[in-house]
């Protein structure tokens, strides 16, 4: 068994209560935190911690934090972002519901590491379950002096507040989610300035994911050096995947970084397989923003080693025959999944999910989904393949913020490493309305693959 | 497109405003907007809808002008505009969920109900809608029903029919 360090604790009956959470030693960290660190002592730990935003971005958390501008007299903010809605990630779900309080004893060592007096959790409107979840946490918290004025005695002040939101992924992007919170359209700020100078209210401020919070929680009770010793290379720690699709166990699941993605999907300890006997066709692993990868490029590098969970050898290749870690959700198709239907799919989720904001955002994504739509329905010609390439060039890059590189990279990939399958459809009209492709020729796993990628 | 039809005024309840009160004290003075959200979720969960004179009555509340009101209810997906059923379904239409039939269930629930997505049954009861991503891949195909946001997990038609059953007898 590998180690856990956020869901160790997950099948204790009554977790999510406080009394329970404490006898496990919930809130050690509070204490240690408190009464024995500096606020810049608990910023090095995170730094030497190694760890990587859970989010989807990767970026150091330490670094992140130690950009926080500080002007004397202007008020700073921690907000969560628990606006999870990446198709794929539903770890931060899990996790909120099922161990509250892990979040709240990370938003207060957070919030004083930061010097926040007022700390807002902002959670996607549709969970509004788990809302009334981290509000009852909260409320006990409070009622046992983790939270509100002088918390144990240090003369530390805080506030923590969860915040619905509206049912907008765009809110997801950090300077959506302030401008939401601010009660306004979810639209991306220009950056710079970056939050860390000017976010909330125009106040410094971090904005960090709720996995990346709760983790701080183990690096303050063991130190960072230990977190640092798990995983591989700058790949540290253990990592939340949510796996879904045609798995015999979809799920959430605590895995040290490093594991390779072969056991992951087929050992009994993870997935255990894909689900009915089928064989595995395709992976989209880390949540629907980042590549798709045929089956053989999802299980080994380019160069036939064997790829691992980690950021670096997700990534290992680039986009020709590698992915991301993005939010580690990872969803597996089986050999009766469509690719092209999947790709309009999520064409579709990312043209109603565009801010507008942006002109080849707001028209691309509408367009690759009508033409997707085109192709998935057999009226599709053979110059619509290269006419989607050419959108989903102009998008990437050319927006605000990544919501238009996380829609041209699914459709990219798709016809990247399965363009076959678009063109039979195009070839085979009737045909295509009446049966799936199927496994595709270089989707079973192969010993040594024929490319090797230049460096 | 927000169409500004005649409707009765609603009144907010003295107990409605308290809440506003406590969700308010949550901002900074002078930043009192950040409110609005969860108002306008206080205001949904009270009516089953948002109707345009709770919208402008959002902004007098919080003293902004009604636009302001108007253009944060069109942008969020979860305010509903028109009324819906007493129990308004969504069902997730993304991806991941689909893999495993979300497809199937919104088709069955159409043909169940009798009505085509976003309309009302004529009993009033039941509203139905195709939504993206509800964060629950693992467990799909899912369904939520607002206002309460109840969550249904590893949907089959047959769950779907009893659900539909059970709700009707409440």
């Amino acid at each position: 068994m590998s180690r856990k360090l956020l869901l160790e604790h997950i099948n204790v009956p009554g977790i999510n209560t406080l009394e329970v959470y404490r006898q496990k030693g919930g809130y050690r960290a509070v204490e240690k935190a408190l009464k024995t660190l500096t606020p810049e002592e608990i910023v090095e730990e995170v730094k030497k911690s190694g760890l990587r935003g859970r989010g989807g971005a990767g970026f150091p958390t330490g670094m992140k934090w130690s950009f926080l501008a500080k002007p004397e007299g202007v008020a700073r903010y921690l907000v969560c972002n628990a606006d999870e809605s990446e198709p794929g990630t539903f770890k931060d779900r899990y996790l909120m519901t099922y161990i509250p309080h892990a979040l709240i004893e990370g938003m207060i060592v957070s919030s004083f590491a930061l010097g926040a007096k007022v700390s807002y959790i902002y959670v996607r409107g549709e969970m509004m379950p788990q809302i009334r979840i981290l509000e009852k946490a909260i409320a006990e918290a409070k009622a046992a002096g983790w939270l509100g004025k002088n918390i144990l005695g240090t003369g530390y002040d805080l506030e923590l507040y969860v915040q619905p939101g509206g049912g907008a992924y765009i809110c997801g992007e950090e300077t959506a989610l302030l401008e939401s919170l601010e009660g306004k359209r979810g639209n991306p700020r220009i950056k710079p300035p970056f939050p860390a100078i000017a976010g909330l209210y125009g106040c410094p401020t971090v904005v960090n994911n709720v996995e990346s919070i709760a983790a701080v929680v183990p690096i303050i009770n063991d130190g960072g050096d230990e977190y640092a010793k798990i995983g591989i290379g700058r790949s540290t720690g253990t990592k939340l995947i949510s796996a879904s699709g045609n798995l015999v166990k979809p799920g959430v699941y605590e895995i040290e970084l490093g594991l390779p993605v072969e056991e992951f999907i087929y050992s009994d300890e993870y997935c255990g397989g894909i689900a009915n006997g089928k064989k595995l066709k395709a992976t989209v692993a880390g949540g629907s923003s980042v590549p798709v990868l045929p089956a053989n490029l999802t299980l080994k590098l380019a160069n036939g080693e064997p790829r691992l969970m980690s950021y670096e050898s997700l990534s290992e290749g680039g986009f020709a025959t590698g992915t991301m870690m993005g939010s580690g959700g990872f969803i597996a198709f089986d050999e009766d999944q469509c690719i092209v239907r999947n790709t309009w799919n999520f064409s579709r989720f990312y043209h109603h999910e565009s801010c507008g904001q942006c002109s080849p955002c707001r028209e691309g994504t509408g367009w690759m989904e009508k033409v997707l739509h085109k192709i998935e329905h057999g009226h599709g010609s053979m110059d619509d393949v290269d006419l989607l390439w050419d959108i989903q060039r102009k998008i990437e890059g050319n927006t605000i913020c990544p919501l238009g590189d996380a829609a041209a990279w699914p459709v990219a990939s798709a016809i990247r490493h399965f363009r076959d399958e678009f063109e039979w459809h195009i070839k085979e009209p009737v045909k295509s309305q009446q049966q799936n492709y199927g496994l595709a020729s270089y989707a079973t796993p192969i010993e040594k693959a024929p490319v090797t990628e230049e460096k | 497109m927000l169409k500004v039809e005649e409707q009765t005024p609603v009144v907010f309840s003295s107990e409605l405003l308290a809440k506003f009160d406590d969700v308010k004290s949550r901002y900074p003075v002078g930043k009192e907007k950040s409110a609005l959200l969860p108002l306008l979720h206080l205001v949904q969960a009270e009516f089953l809808w948002v109707p345009t004179s709770a919208m402008d009555q959002v902004a007098e509340y919080l003293d902004i002008q009604p636009i302001e009101v108007y253009e944060v209810a069109t942008f969020y997906t979860m305010y509903f505009l028109k009324p819906q059923g007493k129990y308004a379904l969504e069902v997730c239409r993304t991806g991941p969920c689909c893999l495993v039939g979300a497809e199937k269930i919104l088709d069955h629930l159409e043909n169940k109900l009798g009505v085509k997505e976003g309309e009302v049954t004529a009993d009033g009861l039941f509203s139905f809608r195709g939504v993206e991503c509800l964060a629950a891949c693992g467990f799909g195909p899912v369904l939520q029903i607002s206002p309460e946001y109840t969550f249904y997990e590893n949907l089959t038609t047959e769950s779907v029919d009893k659900l539909i059953e059970d709700l009707k007898n409440k």
